[in-house]
């Protein structure tokens, strides 16, 4: 250990686990949305799997267990696999129009350089090295829990509604006719 | 270098802006829906971070919440997608301008 | 002063009246008939009892409310109550009354006869309005409201274009004339400050030239007025082409009483007028009466040689008041209501018997056939003549000797002038109407009209006849001069002009000759008319109303049109082209640059959302 951290002279390991991720994080999410090499929708839902795995690791960093799983769970167990089941079923090409995008990439360019500067001028300004506090939310799960089912436990019941609704509209909208 | 919140909040504001660049740019309907979702997923990394930062389990709540959420937004917007599709043959962006004036 | 009430009640009973007939009873003939008969009957009797009270001089006007106060001006709604307006409150209720019996028969098949008796009525309350006036701004309501009143008379029957026209000429002259009475009474108020016809005299008699440097053209201005109503040159158009309204009409409004209006006018705000605007109106006067007379002596219509008749007699009236006489103009305007009353009604009755035929070259031979209407015409038109012991000798002798006092001799030559060229028109259009040979197929069928309209007849030629012995002229004389004259026996009365002026009266008389004796040589037996063989163009340009008509029409009615046409271009293009266009074209434009927003495609829309979230973010991070 002592040598690892001598190694990575002064950094600890979490701090060089927390660069790993987010390059990775970075990286897959890049692939996502520009992928150079292909435009198949199936890839970029391979990459976003990717991106949430990263993530997930990136709130293990940060000590919310319990959200690092239900991420994986949730997001890359039933939400992207929902994406890849429509991917199929909708049996796309590949784009066959025009590659590159210059309306586009022109107004993308614009409102992400727009957005960016404006935030990252924000969080410049932020007084730096604020240390994380001694972890006195050990056990996190459990006091997720209780969290959950007393302070926020009406959100709790009507987010489980809004499941049924959104059960139901599915189920309304994919029907062939609305009889 | 030790991380501080500032690290969390650079890279949710990193990917954010992935996100967005994808819902702008890409023309094919899912990749703009699952470019969204990454916008969504900075937003939960920031939220997580502040939790963290501040010493407070509200944050972590909240994101248990969104990712709920997401996922039924989720299935309701591909049904949404497929019955789209059937009607249009086309799952490409630029056919769906019948709201042009 | 007795009987307070009783001369509101003859000023609004008419009124009430009309608005009874137009609100209920439009649709029974006879109950609006009686209505509108009955309320200026009615004056007439409440009048009687009035004057019988109090007099011919009971205290003056009584104010009601306070009706305005702006500022300095103070204008209260009263009635004036003096000789001058008890007088004229007699002939208008009087000769009305038999006007509107009358035309109970002469409008008996019209089918708008409801409305006509409440446009009847409506005009008695217009003139009496005039008539009881305590203040200009009354006195310029009823005014207006009696222009109104002959309008809607004029184009009783505006089915025909000819009627409507005729209304419209006779308001929109008579419009001019108001103008230039509005801004003499403005002129007045502005320099003296009060409205009211007793305190301006009073400010008048006791500093005479208080209205200082403008004394002239605010007398000549409200002289406009007169002008106006009183159809005296320049605006004497309309007068005769009024003649498209019903008779009894034409003899109510355009003989007895609207037109003199502007002679009570002149006489009530004499102490305006100073002696270069006297002047000015004698000569107008004048003028008129000349022209109107040599016009009426080539008529060919029964009732325009009437209207004709009257300008001339209105130009006598208009002379007198211009003289300093207004004892004789009133006199005269009294006589004048009664004998031109009379002279239209029976043409009226003749056109009626004829089937409103109305040229008098197709008539003839009606002595035998309609003898009530031929004697009470003679009558009429010897009263108008001037000869005695009728009434208009009286009148029109006080008018001539008027002159001969102010020493205007060319006034008094043009008066004895007109005077035989009146006895000259009326005696040829009496002898072409009731002799010699029927002139056409009508004529042999005409026959007696029913008693409602022969009674006024007689009535009016009653009063005719003895109109100038029955003091009338003594009334005004004490109102004008102020001293009573002494009582004078009746016989004496006959022959007082004799003895006070006999030049004039013998000029008179002479003049009255030498017409009838024209008229009875060139007409009496004439199947067609003798005088355009003798007279050539000059007859022409009489029966061609000296071609006044024509001449306003290419002057002035071109000038408006051009005027007109000005506007209406800049109304077109510079108002509705460029400033509604603007706006137009701008919100057009707009809508189209906004328009282009709406691309359909989602990802447009996601852009302009980012961009707006960035700009908010910006502001609240900054």
């Amino acid at each position: 250990m002592e040598a690892i951290n001598n190694l990575l002279g002064g950094s600890t390991v979490p701090d060089v686990l927390f660069y790993v991720f987010a390059a990775l994080t970075l990286l897959c999410g890049v692939l996502v949305v520009a992928n150079p090499f292909s435009r198949n929708p199936v890839t970029s839902a391979m990459f976003l799997v990717l991106t949430i795995i990263s993530m997930a690791g990136l709130f293990v960093l940060l000590h919310a267990f319990f959200l690092a799983a239900v991420q994986i769970i949730v997001y890359a167990g039933a939400v992207i696999v929902l994406f890849l089941f429509v991917i199929m079923l909708l049996d796309l090409k590949e784009e066959q129009r025009r590659k590159i995008n210059l309306f586009g990439a022109v107004t993308g360019l614009i409102s992400v350089g727009a957005i960016l500067t404006i935030s990252l001028k924000a969080l410049g300004s932020m007084p730096t090295g604020t240390d994380s506090p001694a972890p006195t939310l050990e056990g996190g799960t459990a006091a997720l829990g209780k969290l959950l089912f007393t302070q926020y436990v009406l959100p709790f019941e009507v987010v489980s509604i809004l499941l049924l609704v959104a059960m139901v509209g599915v189920i309304l909208l994919s029907k062939k006719d609305l009889k | 270098m030790h991380v501080g919140l500032e690290h969390y909040l650079t890279v949710s504001f990193l990917l954010f802006a992935l996100g967005l660049l994808g819902v702008i740019m890409r023309r094919n309907l899912l990749v703009i829906y699952m470019s969204l979702e990454l916008m969504l997923n900075a937003a939960n990394l920031a939220l997580v971070s502040f939790s963290r930062f501040n010493d407070k389990l509200d944050g972590q709540v909240l994101v248990f919440f969104i990712i709920t959420v997401a996922a039924a937004e989720v299935a309701v917007g591909l049904a949404l997608i497929v019955a789209l599709y059937r009607k249009r043959q086309s799952a490409h962006v630029e056919d769906l301008t019948t709201m042009k004036l | 002063m007795k009987y307070e009430i009783l001369p509101w009640l003859i000023l609004f009973l008419p009124l009430a009246a009309a608005g009874c007939i137009t609100l209920f009873t439009l649709r029974y003939r006879t109950v609006s008939a009686l209505l509108s008969i009955g309320a200026i009957v009615t004056g007439f009797v409440l009048s009687v009892i009035f004057i019988n009270a109090n007099g011919w001089q009971p205290s003056t006007g009584e104010s009601i409310a306070n009706w305005l106060t702006i500022g300095g001006l103070q204008v209260d709604f009263g009635l004036k109550l003096d000789a001058l307006s008890l007088m004229m409150l007699l002939v208008v209720t009087g000769v009305g009354g038999a006007i509107h019996i009358y035309s109970f028969g002469y409008m008996h098949d019209d089918r708008g006869f409801s409305r006509y008796f409440a446009c009847l009525s409506l005009f008695t309350f217009s003139m009496l309005g005039i008539v009881l006036a305590n203040n200009f701004i009354q006195l310029f309501i009823s005014w207006e409201l009696v222009g109104v009143s002959s309008y809607l008379l004029i184009g009783h029957w505006f089915e025909r274009p000819s009627a409507g026209d005729a209304a419209k000429k006779a308001f929109i002259t008579n419009r001019l004339g108001d103008f230039g009475f509005l801004l003499g009474i403005l002129m007045v108020w502005g320099i003296l400050g009060s409205l009211n016809f007793s305190v301006l005299q009073g400010l008048l008699l006791q500093n005479s030239s208080a209205l200082g440097t403008m004394a002239t053209i605010a007398g000549l201005l409200v002289f406009c007025g007169a002008v106006g109503k009183s159809a005296q040159f320049p605006l004497h158009v309309w007068l005769p082409d009024a003649m498209e309204g019903p008779t009894p009409v034409s003899a109510l409004i355009h003989a007895a009483t609207m037109v003199a209006a502007g002679v009570y006018m002149l006489c009530r705000i004499f102490f305006v007028l100073n002696p270069e605007a006297l002047h000015v109106i004698a000569y107008i006067g004048g003028f008129t009466a000349l022209l109107a007379a040599l016009i009426a002596v080539q008529q060919d219509d029964i009732k325009r040689i009437i209207a004709y008749s009257t300008l001339s007699q209105l130009g006598y009236m208009v002379m007198a008041v211009g003289l300093s006489g207004q004892t004789a103009a009133m006199f005269h305007l009294t006589t004048h209501a009664f004998f031109k009353a009379l002279l239209f009604l029976s043409a009226g009755s003749v056109i009626m018997a004829l089937h409103h035929e109305q040229n008098i070259w197709k008539m003839g031979d009606l002595r035998k056939k309609m003898p009530i209407t031929f004697w009470t015409f003679l009558l009429g038109a010897l009263a108008l003549s001037g000869v005695w012991p009728l009434s208009g000798f009286f009148s029109k002798d006080s008018i001539l000797a008027q002159a001969l006092e102010q020493h205007n001799y060319l006034l008094f030559a043009d008066g004895v002038f007109v005077a035989g060229l009146t006895t000259f028109y009326i005696f040829r259009l009496f002898f072409v109407v009731f002799f010699g040979k029927e002139k056409s197929e009508i004529a042999s069928h005409a026959h007696e009209s029913p008693a409602v309209m022969t009674w006024p007849l007689i009535v009016l030629a009653v009063f005719s006849v003895i109109g100038g012995v029955i003091g009338i002229q003594g009334i005004y004389h004490r109102l004008f001069v102020g001293e009573a004259e002494q009582a004078i026996g009746f016989g004496q009365m006959l022959f007082e002009p004799f003895a006070q002026a006999p030049l004039t009266a013998s000029l008179g008389i002479l003049a009255v000759i030498i017409g009838f004796f024209a008229a009875f040589t060139l007409y009496a037996k004439a199947d067609q008319d003798p005088l355009p063989a003798k007279l050539g163009g000059l007859a022409t340009a009489m029966k061609n109303r000296f071609y006044f008509d024509e001449l306003y029409e290419a002057t002035v009615i071109r000038l408006h049109d051009f005027i007109a046409a000005v506007m209406d271009w800049i109304d077109r293009w510079l108002v509705e082209g460029l400033g509604i266009g603007l706006v137009r074209g701008g919100t057009d434009l707009t809508g189209r640059a906004l328009r282009l927003v709406q691309t359909g495609n989602l990802q447009t829309y996601a852009f302009l959302f980012v961009l707006g979230v960035a700009v908010v973010m910006w502001l609240v991070l900054k």
